[in-house]
């Protein structure tokens, strides 16, 4: 029961995957996964069909996740150090404030944002959907972080005080080297999400030598407007690999962190 | 308690504390409150990016009462969250407790089960359920097997919106993982009084398993009304950029994409936004007032 139901939910990925090695002719005509004649000219076909090559676009997307990454990893954490570990006055207010933002629509955004994004010429730069990252904006990690700080015994920042370590010591040397696990499940999220990501990268990045991955991809399905499901399929795949081998690397810190925070 | 000057390592440990908030407090003020204030403001405007906006007041939120495409969007939003939701949650529930009973290969299960929803917000399973979906698709494949000649799901009205709801409910493993972790909570011995005095699997479902996870069925629920009123990718990739056909599938993001980055009517655009706001306000403060009725905090709160 439990195989054949998982079998449901895999088969139409398994497809995809058997579809971009199938001849255009027999995609449609035999739904089988194991292919009957292999063909992987659509990889090299649907790498070149748009007027860049697909690695343009594969690397595009990979410059806007690391610097999503390293700006979420860097601020959020340091967010997450003052919410858990420093006393300061207004720190409830602002931590409901923070939380808050968490409700927010991104819609509400999008529009002053782009106007804000367009007015200083930013718009076609990798910059919107960067510098926003190393504010901090992203406050479910700052959630995730300062939930994960407030686990750690605070006798570990103590016994660092009274050795002399002041506080960037603290931070840098004890809470970050033991947070690995909360390091790496923002990471492995903002890696899928930041690659998945659609709408920004949508309204931003309008030049084709600055599309990701993913709007390129879209553009596809136009340019070919179903003629060659195979190729189309072939990049689908592409772009679907990156997230699978995180998928399968960071498993354990993804169950973990949807557990303990609640989200997808 | 009285208020004490702040002594010299409070004060240092207060400065500490603003440097490492500054980020946020940057990106507080300059991403997230500064745009909501001229959101709201350009609500209240007509301003189609190129000239300055022109203050109309709330002309632009009259006009939102007889838009009939705004009400097709919000009645094909409701359809698609009140549809999917449920079903996505009890796939969810149901398959947290097959798992949750130690059977072997958990570890294998829950990874298929979860994989599509890390996949399903991607444009490349859009496109694969455009596929799927179509008239000469994988689902009419199956149904051709029982002699049944399936409709072009995708390119019929009627049926288009389905799709989608069926894409949504196949992403529900990351709700399953928060119910397997919920089930995990519940302690053994519950069950075994429950067990003692003569209770069989159903009962012990219902009288048992359920009220303790009703803390957990909230939180998912709430965290799906508003994520789900929110979609956009797959509805987008799926109709081709339209919300067709005939708008079926205009989810009421996509219109005010539509509206906001197709037709630079950015002030009737973000007076949708401040819609979707209070709507998804409203929807999560039902779910918190009706909560009190039937979700069962342990402790008596």
């Amino acid at each position: 029961m439990l195989i054949a139901f998982g079998l449901v939910m895999v088969y139409p990925l398994l497809w995809m995957i058997a579809s971009s090695i199938k001849p255009d002719a027999l995609i449609f005509r035999d739904p089988s996964l194991l292919p009957t004649k292999t063909d992987f000219g659509h990889y090299s076909e649907g790498w070149s069909a748009l007027s860049h090559p697909f690695g343009v676009y594969l690397l595009n997307s990979a410059i806007v996740v690391l610097g999503a990454l390293l700006g979420n990893l860097v601020s959020c954490s340091m967010a997450a150090y003052a919410f858990a570990r420093l006393k300061f006055r207004g720190r409830p207010f602002f931590f409901g404030m923070m939380m808050l933002t968490l409700m927010v629509p991104v819609y509400v955004l999008i529009i002053p944002q782009y106007v804000m994004y367009s007015k200083i010429e930013w718009v076609n730069t990798f910059l919107p959907l960067i510098v926003p990252k190393f504010l901090a904006t992203d406050a479910f990690f700052i959630f995730l972080m300062v939930q994960f700080f407030r686990g750690l015994p605070t006798e570990l920042d103590e016994a660092a005080k009274i050795d002399g370590a002041g506080y960037w010591r603290i931070y840098f040397r004890i809470l970050l080297p033991i947070s690995l696990p909360a390091l790496a499940t923002t990471a492995i999220f903002t890696f899928i999400w930041t690659w998945n990501d659609f709408l920004s990268q949508l309204i931003y990045l309008t030049k084709p030598e600055l599309q990701t991955a993913p709007v390129a991809l879209r553009n596809y399905v136009d340019a070919t407007s179903g003629a060659s499901w195979g190729s189309l399929f072939a990049m689908s795949v592409v772009t679907l690999i990156p997230v699978f081998i995180v998928f399968l690397v960071g498993q354990r810190y993804l169950v973990k962190g949807i557990a303990t925070t609640g989200m997808k | 308690m009285l208020r004490r000057p702040l002594s010299r390592a409070a004060r240092k440990e207060e400065r500490t504390a603003w440097v490492f908030l500054l980020p946020w407090f940057v990106g507080m003020a300059g991403v997230t409150l500064g745009p909501m204030i001229a959101s709201l403001y350009f609500s209240m405007t007509d301003y189609n990016l190129l000239s300055s906006p022109k203050w109309v007041g709330f002309e632009n939120y009259g006009k939102m009462l007889d838009d009939p495409r705004l009400r097709q969007s919000l009645s094909v939003t409701f359809i698609y969250v009140v549809l999917s939701v449920p079903l996505l949650l009890a796939v969810a529930l149901a398959l947290a407790m097959v798992l949750n009973r130690g059977i072997k290969g958990l570890a294998f299960y829950r990874s298929v089960y979860y994989l599509p929803s890390l996949l399903g917000a991607s444009v490349a399973v859009g496109i694969l359920w455009r596929q799927v979906f179509g008239t000469d698709g994988l689902v009419n494949k199956f149904l051709g097997l029982f002699g049944v000649d399936g409709p072009g799901w995708i390119s019929n009205p009627d049926t288009a919106l389905y799709s989608l709801v069926i894409l949504h409910v196949w992403t529900f493993g990351s709700s399953m993982v928060i119910f397997l972790a919920g089930l995990r909570q519940i302690p053994e011995q519950y069950y075994e009084a429950a067990a003692l005095d003569g209770a069989g699997r159903l009962h012990q479902f219902r009288h048992v398993t359920l009220p303790l996870l009703t803390p957990i069925i909230f939180f998912n629920l709430v965290l799906q009304v508003i994520s789900s009123f929110q979609s956009f990718t797959q509805a987008f990739v799926v109709s081709g950029g339209t919300g067709g056909p005939s708008d079926s599938t205009l989810f009421y993001s996509l219109y005010l994409y539509d509206e906001g980055f197709g037709r630079l009517h950015m002030g009737y655009a973000s007076a949708m936004a401040w819609l979707l706001v209070v709507i998804v306000g409203f929807l999560t403060a039902i779910n918190f007032y009706f909560s009190k009725r039937w979700v069962f905090y342990g402790d008596g709160k």
